[in-house]
């Protein structure tokens, strides 16, 4: 590269230069190939993701019919009688993710108000911080205070024999839903473009009505976003649920009893199975019905973004 | 009176619904702290586990994640930097490059469990790595890959297009452009990304349950091939897998854990604040 430039830069020869013409075309050209092989990289990871899992656990119909699997309410893949229904899991999953919504949105959307609004500037840098240092705490360190610190004030607050429940996984993925909520939301309001507010403002409305009946509702689609993106994170969240959640697959009752959920089934039961067996592939197919999911939830989200964008200007 | 009184409500409870957010952040980053600073010692952090893990320290697993950070990140900053500048810099508005972005899109909202399940089948089997650092790392490097694309991305795309018209009028081609211009002006935003990513790839638990963790292995890894203790899996074995742990370990575990996460958060805050970078990667 450094000869290169100096051969630019000097007085060469018209032949040379068209000599060092073609050698850049042919580098350029080689890098711009590369390059576009490089950026193809995440449709080629996500397409075999999807192939990999999809292929393995469609292996799983071959013992298992489609309406044991997807409709029946047993999972007992190690009994001598082996069944392999997903009902429970699924209905696990969903319990801690709807718990974790109901906590995360209110507050989520609330404090994303106040810290883009409200708060003044040096108090919206701190509380910004500890958002983000809230969302890179590893799942596994919430699911070590689950165990030690939250599962007990459940199970005592509660009065209820275990403090291991469907409830408790809740808490400790709407800590983890949050800050996604927040973050997304945040930048949603802060994009609100000024005029809105500047004639709102102008009609003699006050800030907070300003807030109430301009600011939120112009960024109600990134709103949405941030709230379909919290589900994502929820219901593909592991170790903090496989920790705190009592791990029985069963249909509960209420928030207060234990569940088993879908990734928390793969996490605690991959490590005992013997490849391409039943229940090797049965944990595969859950893992695609949770890859479906989250991809589903992600389109849409970036849909309505998207939409919104043009929409709204 | 209506009106200025109804705000000022309204302020109180959205700073007390923030602090609902707030409390329970600083509750987990003190407890964790105050409960385990008393079991760091030198030998806790350089000292092999013995005892069934009930005694000694945890340098295995503070390796072991070390090195998987660092396989993770060969892997995955050429290749996010790349698909960034090929988004910038190269690619057409046309049906690949939308597809593309929504691949990205969609492989950050992948649960990290199925990134296991991802992982265990091509790497640790189909490809015979084995459960090996080798096969946390590439599996490690497929989670991280979205961060550092979107912050390298947003980086290359604050370059002033200035910059690129000046390199190219002084007869620098489109490459060099780019090698020598907009990625040194880009660099800082990288680096923050990379670091994000770091971090959360030491954090990460679900996705090496699958592809490297070795529940008990105490001595330090001799290749990329070998398994190895992580700090995470470390943590979940101890608090959740082995009864009769004393507590003054998972403390201390927790905390380190923390504590090499938190180090990685910072060093990108500190980054982010002095280049006056946007908030988020």
């Amino acid at each position: 590269m450094g000869d290169t430039e100096k051969a630019i830069y000097s007085k060469t020869t018209i032949s040379h230069r068209k000599d060092l013409k073609r050698s850049n075309r042919l580098g350029e050209f080689l890098i711009e190939k590369t390059i576009f092989l490089i950026g193809t990289t995440a449709i080629i990871i996500l397409g075999l993701i999807f192939y990999y899992l999809v292929s393995t656990g469609l292996n799983v119909f071959a013992t298992v019919s489609v309406s044991e699997f997807f409709a029946s309410i047993g999972w007992f893949p190690v009994s001598s009688n082996p069944k392999y229904g997903t009902v429970p899991l699924v209905v696990g999953s969903l319990m801690v993710t709807m718990g974790a919504i109901l906590i995360s949105v209110p507050i989520g959307i609330g404090s994303a108000i106040y810290i883009s609004e409200v708060a003044p500037q040096k108090v919206r840098t701190v509380l910004k911080v500890i958002i983000e240092f809230l969302s890179a705490v590893p799942s596994v360190v919430l699911g070590f205070l689950g165990i030690v610190v939250l599962s007990n004030w459940v199970r005592i607050t509660f009065s209820i024999p275990t403090g291991f429940t469907a409830f408790t996984g809740a808490i400790l993925v709407s800590l983890m839903a949050l800050p996604t909520i927040i973050s997304i939301s945040d930048d949603a309001i802060a994009a609100v473009p000024k005029d809105y507010r500047d004639a709102s403002l102008a009609l003699g409305a006050t800030k907070w009505e300003t807030i109430r009946y301009v600011l939120v509702p112009a960024a109600s689609p990134g709103i949405i976003a941030a709230v379909m993106l919290g589900v994502g994170r929820a219901i593909g969240e592991t170790m903090a649920v496989l920790m705190v959640t009592g791990n029985a697959a069963q249909i509960p009752d209420t928030m207060f009893t234990s569940v088993r959920t879908m990734t928390a089934t793969i996490a605690a039961e991959m490590g005992d199975t013997v490849r391409n067996d039943t229940h090797y592939f049965a944990l595969f197919a859950i893992g695609s019905m949770l890859l479906f999911m989250t991809t589903v939830i992600n389109t849409i989200a970036d849909y309505v973004v998207t939409r919104g964008k043009k929409g709204g200007r | 009176m209506g009106k200025k009184f109804k705000e000022k409500f309204a302020f109180t409870i959205l700073a007390l619904i923030t602090m609902c957010v707030i409390i329970p952040a600083l509750f987990i980053f003190s407890y964790i702290i105050y409960n385990g600073i008393g079991t760091i010692s030198l030998e806790f952090i350089f000292g092999s586990p013995t005892k069934g893990m009930t005694e000694g320290g945890i340098f295995p697993a503070i390796i072991g994640t070390m090195s998987l950070i660092v396989g993770t990140i060969v892997f995955a900053l050429p290749l996010g930097v790349g698909t960034a500048i090929y988004l910038v810099e190269y690619a057409k508005k046309n049906v690949l490059t939308k597809l593309i972005s929504l691949a990205i899109l969609n492989l950050a909202g992948v649960p990290s469990v199925v990134y296991g399940l991802f992982g265990l089948g091509l790497f640790v089997l189909l490809l015979g790595f084995g459960s090996s650092i080798l096969s946390g790392s590439l599996t490690l490097s497929c989670l991280i890959l979205p961060i550092i694309i979107k912050s390298s991305e947003a980086a290359i795309k604050s370059v002033p297009n200035i910059y690129r018209e000046a390199s190219l009028a002084l007869g620098a081609t489109k490459w060099q452009t780019i090698y020598k211009i907009v990625l040194p002006a880009a660099m800082p935003g990288i680096i923050t990304g990379a670091i994000l990513g770091i971090g959360r790839a030491a954090g990460e638990t679900a996705a090496i349950l699958l592809t490297v963790a070795a529940f008990f292995l105490p001595r330090l890894p001799d290749s990329i091939m070998d398994q190895a203790m992580v700090l995470s899996y470390h943590l979940y074995i101890i608090s959740s897998q082995v009864p009769g742990m004393p507590d003054a370990i998972k403390n201390g575990t927790a905390l380190v854990l923390l504590g090499v996460v938190g180090i990685f958060f910072f060093a990108a805050t500190v980054i982010r604040i002095k280049y006056k970078l946007a908030n988020r990667a």
